[in-house]
């Protein structure tokens, strides 16, 4: 998919009336297209390379990547460093920003920052504890919320001041979004939070893991008696299991991660477990697709990130779509980061 | 107290019924406050708050209470101290991802909110980031200036 207006396809667009951002991923959901975006797990080196080689994976599957912050609370690259990197060449990257190990001062500096090297969407986090990581021994910040890092990073965009009052010249055009899990206690208050994300300045929101399309069926319904509807964004997150082993493992140790049991009855029977996991993960995309409301899929595939082609590949909700990256219209891109 | 806490939880309405009048009580001798001083009351304050909120709550003296708005249940017991609801990773018997012995503090202020007339309306209000140089001192204080304008009104977010 091409936009008329794309100087050099990678470059910034024009901002359209009614949009934040110069970026392809917001162009795409306000175009009312199916977006899809995946997780791109940070590399625990100083090797450019490294992380052009795990972007590559999703070339043409993808509306815009996501650059995780410390996921799991893990030390790994910064998701500002996989950021400038990613923009160089010109893909969209959702900029992730964890509460956890920054403060506001921190944060809203790394928000400028970001939007100067040309990051069009950053997602608000609160962020796994400490205690999940490899470094328990850290001291967890948590100065700001999610709901309340929206607030900041609204006010930095709309209001061009920083949350002490203090003005700044140019503003970053970024497109928010924020976390939700539709699958997690209390479950009646759910959408409830989302209200409060939207009112805080979330446009978008990518879901944790869903393996259980009724519960996102039932919270889809509830933001819509809420009259959240036509307001917020809302992608799906799904991914492939990689066998009956590692879903049990998933379902006992991710905490807020909901797996059915009939699914781990369902790759325990299968043959090939990784590839019944995929046709899982296929079906998944397209119940999601079905459910009103629902605007994309966020493909989280951790240490499989090659699956993503397929399962996006097989599900078909890209309708023919090939989503832009480096060298796709043979643009002599790739030499920018030369330049 | 972890089992105060919950007791306190599931007395959410006594408990925002006493508060109310309580606070009006307050407000309204707003000018003693002042005659006094309001540093020099800083300290006393403090000190009964700190213990009877710290008894009932597990008050953690943040000092800008949002009791009232939380189905009095604590939000700085959370370990990542969120204050606009739960994080993504409760368990599915209601418990915390950080501390999975403790019931997840949103949990139970869902539960208490719902005790509470109007409770879940004032649990959906955005709050914003916490003045961090509040530690420590009178939540009961603040909202006297806050609700009167006085002298050293609260910095507002």
């Amino acid at each position: 998919m091409r936009f008329d207006d794309e100087p050099v396809p990678g470059y910034p667009l024009p901002i359209l009336p009614g949009h934040v951002s110069p970026g392809r991923f917001e162009r795409v959901l306000r175009a009312g297209g199916f977006a899809v975006t995946s997780e791109l797990a940070p590399p625990d080196s100083a090797d450019p390379e490294d992380v052009y080689k795990r972007a590559r994976v999703f070339d043409g599957y993808v509306d815009a990547i996501n650059a995780t912050d410390g996921s799991g609370a893990n030390c790994h690259m910064s998701s500002l460093g996989v950021c400038a990197l990613l923009t160089r060449v010109g893909y969209a990257p959702i900029m992730q920003i964890s509460c956890r190990d920054k403060n506001r001062i921190a944060i809203q500096g790394d928000i400028l920052g970001g939007a100067a090297m040309g990051v069009c969407n950053m997602l608000c986090l609160t962020g796994d504890g400490v205690q999940a990581g490899d470094h328990p021994q850290a001291k967890p910040v948590f100065d700001l919320d999610c709901v309340s890092l929206l607030g900041i990073a609204r006010t930095l965009r709309d209001e061009h001041r920083f949350q002490s009052g203090r003005k700044i010249t140019f503003a970053p055009r970024v497109f928010l979004g924020a976390a939700e899990n539709p699958c997690s206690p209390p479950l009646d208050w759910r959408p409830q939070r989302l209200a409060k994300k939207i009112d805080a300045g979330a446009q978008f929101i990518q879901t944790q893991y869903v393996y259980d399309m009724q519960r996102l069926r039932l919270f889809m319904t509830r933001v819509d008696d809420l009259g959240l509807a036509g307001k917020i964004f809302i992608l799906a997150g799904v991914g492939p299991l990689r066998s009956a082993k590692a879903a049990t493992w998933m379902r006992d140790n991710v905490p807020g991660l909901f797996i059915p049991d009939i699914l781990i009855q369902r790759l325990q029977g299968a043959q090939d477990q990784a590839r019944e996991g995929r046709n899982i993960c296929v079906e998944l995309i397209q119940q999601a697709r079905e459910i009103k409301g629902v605007s994309g899929v966020h493909v989280m595939a951790y240490r499989q990130e090659e699956s993503v082609a397929e399962v996006i590949q097989r599900s078909g909700v890209l309708d023919g779509r090939v989503p832009w990256y480096p060298g796709r219209d043979q643009t002599p891109l790739e030499n920018r980061t030369a330049s | 107290m972890y089992a105060v806490r919950q007791w306190s939880v599931r007395h959410a309405r006594g408990l925002n019924r006493f508060y109310r009048v309580f606070e009006s009580l307050l407000v309204r001798m707003a000018p003693l406050w002042s005659a006094i001083g309001h540093e020099r009351l800083e300290k006393p304050f403090a000190f009964a708050e700190r213990n009877v909120k710290g008894l009932l709550f597990d008050c953690q003296m943040c000092g800008q209470c949002v009791l009232s708005s939380t189905g009095m249940s604590c939000p700085m017991n959370c370990p990542k101290n969120l204050r606009n609801g739960p994080c993504g990773g409760v368990r599915e018997n209601g418990h915390c991802e950080v501390k999975p012995e403790m019931r997840c503090v949103w949990v139970a202020a869902f539960d208490g909110a719902q005790r509470i007339p109007d409770g879940l309306k004032t649990m959906s209000g955005v709050q914003f980031a916490l003045d961090r140089r509040a530690q420590g001192r009178s939540s009961w204080l603040r909202v006297v200036r806050e609700k009167t304008g006085g002298e050293n009104a609260g910095t507002k977010p």
